[in-house]
């Protein structure tokens, strides 16, 4: 801990403290909300109306602007459960319990987003709503995961023992996701040689990938928004006993 | 704990009366030890019933049958793994105690695989040749149980020490250890699969090798953090 | 601009059915993603104020527990 620079390590200290992520994050939400819906107004439009069609996909392919990006968040809300986990078990710490507690329903709307727009895609691609390809199948399971843990969190009343079991449920889980992962993409290549390959990624025009990156970038601050807000209720609701969540109740009641 | 903690004799008689006991509480209620082997019988007897009773039909069918209703039959008996422990208190002298929890959970999941894990694994060419397996992937079949149950049974005891102290535990422990369990399922499946089309099965077989040895030495301290949370925070 | 008219915009090719359901599915669960915190929260507020409200009439602090913060 010696080498980590003085600011950082206040950081750390501070973040222990909920009523500090409180104050701090809430002036931030409305300019991340703005960012977000430029990125995502701008990548929207141009990648439904400017972006050339696919020329194996025609205009269906127009979907990838909202699956691409729904499809990263829903694997990096689990990877984020997963680091607030360890947080919360090596240190302790509150705030990273009432973010993973946060996360879960987040991150399963966004794998549900991916799970069905993926389907939706698939039925002018492959011409079924519902294939067993290696994607959409971990995909699926990534979602058990995700209702699991939001599960294990409704069924123990105890707010502190329910944080460190989903804690340890979200880390197994971390863990198993890239051997599900390599499994699924394993038995496709037995079940399957041939799969139709659904984004043509490196042989995109700078045209059809920058919208993508725009909604990328969009919708990660979108979820980051989705995310503090969710802390900052979660902050209020823990801490409800306190002074300060009194008097900012006594206060806004005014 | 000091540095010779492993080398320490009273850790391994330690072991060995955790699973003496297990054992012995195990074959004391026979019913116990012979509901989930009845279960996997009766599962696999639907299939034919349900699907077909084909010889081909069912060859085709064989190793995935047979390891979900391994799968199955691991889950029915996950409930109470820790259930009788804490009710008694069992469980937080456990916790408790000096000595690390890993070596008693352990070989508490050692004696639950030895009257779930094993038998299926005895059972499981019988009951392919049953349903037609080909010859050949009997013995890929029997090894892929033998080293993806243990797997099983882990991942399971996971499940079971989160939600050891919770009304709602059955239903909700298949949905946090059921989606873990499917690369084993694959692994398994595949091996018997490949060896029954005259391909070599090595390949899986060693993955799910691999899988368990990484389990065995890790899996371990996850359950006994999901033990401790009960205890310390109760 | 890649297609001629407003109609071309809508019908997509053809595929405007799929295009149009993913889009809106999308907007839905964005909706949700977004007013889900601030709903809870209003939720929580309002029942917190009341639950002071009643206090402070009764002049008993205990039904609002503690001000200690939780262990």
């Amino acid at each position: 801990m010696k080498y980590i620079p003085d600011a950082l390590r206040r950081l750390w200290h501070r973040m222990g403290s909920p009523r500090w992520f409180y104050e701090t994050t809430g002036p931030w939400v409305p300019w991340l909300a703005a960012a977000a819906a430029l990125l995502i107004g701008v990548g929207t439009v141009w990648g439904l109306a400017y972006a050339p069609p696919d020329y194996l996909q025609g205009d269906s392919f127009r979907i990838i602007y909202i699956h691409v990006p729904a499809a990263y968040l829903a694997q990096a809300g689990y990877i984020l459960m997963a680091i607030c986990g360890v947080v919360l078990l090596v240190w302790r710490m509150k705030l990273a319990d009432m973010v993973m507690a946060t996360v879960a329903p987040i991150g399963a709307a966004f794998t549900f987003l991916a799970l069905a727009t993926g389907s939706i895609w698939g039925k002018p691609t492959w011409g079924t709503y519902w294939i067993w390809d290696a994607r959409i199948t971990s995909v699926l399971i990534l979602l058990f995961l995700y209702l699991g843990i939001m599960g294990l969190r409704r069924a123990i009343e105890r707010p502190e023992a329910a944080g460190r079991a989903c804690a340890i449920l979200a880390i197994v889980g971390v863990i198993n996701i890239p051997i599900i992962k390599y499994s699924v993409d394993w038995w496709m290549t037995l079940h399957q040689p041939a799969t139709f390959s659904v984004t043509s990624a490196p042989a995109m025009p700078a045209i059809m990938w920058v919208p993508l990156l725009l909604n990328v970038l969009g919708f990660n601050l979108l979820f980051a928004v989705s995310v503090i807000q969710g802390t900052r209720t979660e902050v209020l609701i823990r801490e409800r006993r306190t002074r300060w969540v009194t008097d900012l109740c006594r206060g806004e009641q005014a | 704990m000091t540095p010779s903690a492993g080398s320490d004799p009273s850790l391994w008689v330690l072991f060995r009366g955790q699973l003496r006991r297990d054992l012995k509480l195990a074959f004391g209620q026979p019913s116990e030890l012979a509901n989930p082997l009845a279960f996997f019988v009766v599962v696999i007897t639907l299939f034919p019933l349900g699907v077909s009773p084909e010889p081909g039909v069912l060859a085709g069918m064989a190793p995935g049958v047979l390891w979900i209703a391994a799968l199955l039959a691991t889950l029915l008996g996950l409930e109470a793994l820790f259930r009788r422990d804490r009710d008694d208190g069992t469980l937080e002298q456990m916790v408790l105690r000096a000595q690390p929890l890993y070596l008693p959970v352990v070989a508490r999941m050692l004696a639950h695989w030895m009257v779930t894990g094993a038998p299926l694994t005895l059972l499981a060419p019988l009951l392919g040749g049953m349903l037609n397996l080909a010859p050949e992937a009997r013995l890929p079949l029997m090894l892929g149980l033998a080293l993806g149950t243990p797997v099983l049974v882990l991942l399971g005891g996971v499940g079971a020490a989160l939600t050891v102290g919770l009304r709602t535990g059955g239903v909700l422990l298949a949905l946090l250890v059921l989606p873990l369990f499917v690369p084993v399922l694959i692994l398994g499946v595949s091996a018997a699969e490949l060896a029954s089309s005259g391909l070599d099965p090595t390949g899986p077989l060693l993955w799910l090798a691999a899988g368990a040895s990484f389990a065995i030495t890790t899996v371990p301290f996850a359950i006994a953090a999901a033990l401790r949370i009960g205890v310390e925070t109760g | 601009m890649s297609f001629d008219s407003f109609g071309e915009f809508l019908a997509m090719g053809g595929h405007g059915f799929y295009v149009w359901w993913s889009y809106l599915l999308t907007l839905v669960v964005v909706g949700f993603i977004l007013v889900w915190p601030l709903w809870r929260r209003r939720r929580f507020l309002t029942e917190q104020r009341g639950r002071l409200q009643r206090a402070d009439a009764l002049g008993n602090r205990a039904e609002v527990e503690s001000h200690a913060p939780e262990a």
